[in-house]
């Protein structure tokens, strides 16, 4: 019964969004606007978790954003990569529309040099592995999740 | 703090009272290699070397530089280092006969200790009825198939492990020393073009990690500059000696790219640019690492 209920609740809210206009499913990874550096809305048009986000940071097989940078704010995790700056306080230093760019596709800000994967981005890429063709690091919703916890990194 | 050599005794008693500690959260920053020297029985080892005049390092690391002490300990002592097994076995089979010829390898190059000298030293070398560069274990193979008349070993049997951990050994401590030029000059230029190429979901080179970033933690891992001096090399991880080729393809699995083919002109060409990045560093087969 809760069941059929909630199938409707969803039926239901999902018939309110078309109706106010709002497109089904995320914004691909060739529909994104990056401008001046900053990716003004939510990929998925709504907030992210950052708790869910803190997950992505840390899982080997997502972001894995610890195999290059410190943060101190998951110290129970042992290891922490150097490779790219630490993380701490990087709230204060962009914007949320700013890293959410730089997740998306960090070579459009910091440049073709830089070594951090592009996360939201699904083709272009040479000799990539069958499995992973034509897909993105991470999905759009889990993007908006890193970003929402990135935006908590303050000093 | 001079260089020290430190005691396998000492390394193990380390390693039981938790070596955890040396890559500790953040507090630990292992930026570039340690300082210990290598040296096995007596014998020590070129593990830093400075690179070559117009080279992109300024200093040449092995691998063992960047390993912690535990790990350097199983390579200081040949009773302790796991490749050694491989060792014996690649002794009993460089004089078992294999094949239609009725030949071992003992059979035509005797005593390997002088014939196999220097061997793996200059691997990958010019083979001139190949018309291309070939590496230890292709030319392996080569004398199977040809001069023995017995089948190829596969790349990564025990068998050929076995062997090319053998025929290393007997180039132990001497210098890598590739030739580039001549007909190696297009597969060196070809191996490099590979190094400096952005691959995979990741979109990372080889250079990325193991030329701008070496000394420094990529999570767990401690970059090295992916020197292949020691291979066939031990790893903790493989739990047994692994080719060059193969650490070459889990590189690139890594980076989710899709690996050349073990044993294809590709990784033998890179190959054969890694070993020239590493020119002067001795020998160290086997090698341990974690």
């Amino acid at each position: 019964m809760e069941r059929v209920l909630s199938a409707a609740a969803v039926c239901l809210l999902t018939m309110g969004l078309v109706s106010q206009g709002v497109t089904a499913g995320p914004v691909t990874p060739a529909e994104v606007k990056i401008s001046d550096g900053e990716i003004k809305t939510s990929l998925t048009g709504s907030a992210g978790s950052a708790v869910k986000g803190r997950e992505w940071f840390k899982n080997r097989k997502l972001g894995n954003c610890l195999a290059c940078h410190v943060n101190s704010e998951l110290k129970e995790e042992q290891f922490h990569g150097e490779v790219g700056p630490a993380l701490d306080g990087v709230a204060e230093r962009w914007n949320e529309a700013q890293l959410r760019a730089i997740v998306v596709n960090s070579k459009i800000i910091f440049g073709e040099e830089t070594m951090m994967p592009a996360f939201y981005r699904d083709g272009g890429f040479t000799r990539p592995l069958k499995k992973f063709k034509g897909k993105t690091i991470l999905s759009a919703e889990q993007i908006e999740d890193i970003v929402a916890y990135l935006r908590t990194l303050k000093e | 703090m001079g260089t020290r050599v430190i005691s396998s005794t000492a390394a193990k008693l380390a390693a039981a009272a938790g070596l955890a500690a040396v890559a500790a959260y953040a507090t630990v920053a292992l930026a570039g290699p340690n300082d210990n020297e290598l040296a096995v029985d007596g014998q020590k080892y070129m593990t830093e070397v400075p690179g070559a005049k117009d080279g992109p390092l300024e200093k040449v690391y092995s691998g063992w530089r960047f390993r912690n002490e535990a790990t350097q300990a199983m390579q200081l002592d040949d009773f302790d280092n796991p490749g050694f097994t491989n060792v014996e076995t690649g002794e009993q089979l460089w004089s078992t006969v294999d094949g239609e010829a009725g030949k071992s390898c003992e059979s035509c190059h005797g005593d390997a200790a002088e014939s196999m000298k220097g061997v793996r030293a200059q691997m990958p070398k010019w083979n001139e009825a190949a018309g291309k560069p070939l590496t230890l274990e292709h030319t392996i193979n080569n004398c199977r198939t040809q001069n023995m008349k017995a089948a190829p070993w596969k790349w990564e049997s025990n068998e050929m492990l076995s062997m090319t951990a053998f025929i290393g050994l007997q180039s132990r401590g001497m210098p890598v020393n590739v030739k580039t030029d001549g007909p190696m000059k297009a597969w060196h230029d070809k191996g490099k073009e590979i190094y400096y190429a952005r691959v995979g979901q990741l979109d990372m080179s080889c250079s990325g990690c193991h030329e701008e970033n070496y000394g420094k933690m990529i999570r767990a891992d401690h970059l090295s500059q992916g020197q292949i001096n020691g291979f066939p090399t031990y790893r903790s991880k493989w739990q047994k000696l692994g080719s060059i080729h193969r650490r070459f393809k889990g590189c690139m699995k890594n980076i989710r790219a899709t690996p050349f083919k073990v044993g294809g002109d590709e990784f033998t060409a890179l190959e054969l640019y890694v070993a020239s990045r590493g020119q002067g560093l001795s020998i160290e087969t086997p090698a341990v690492r974690n």
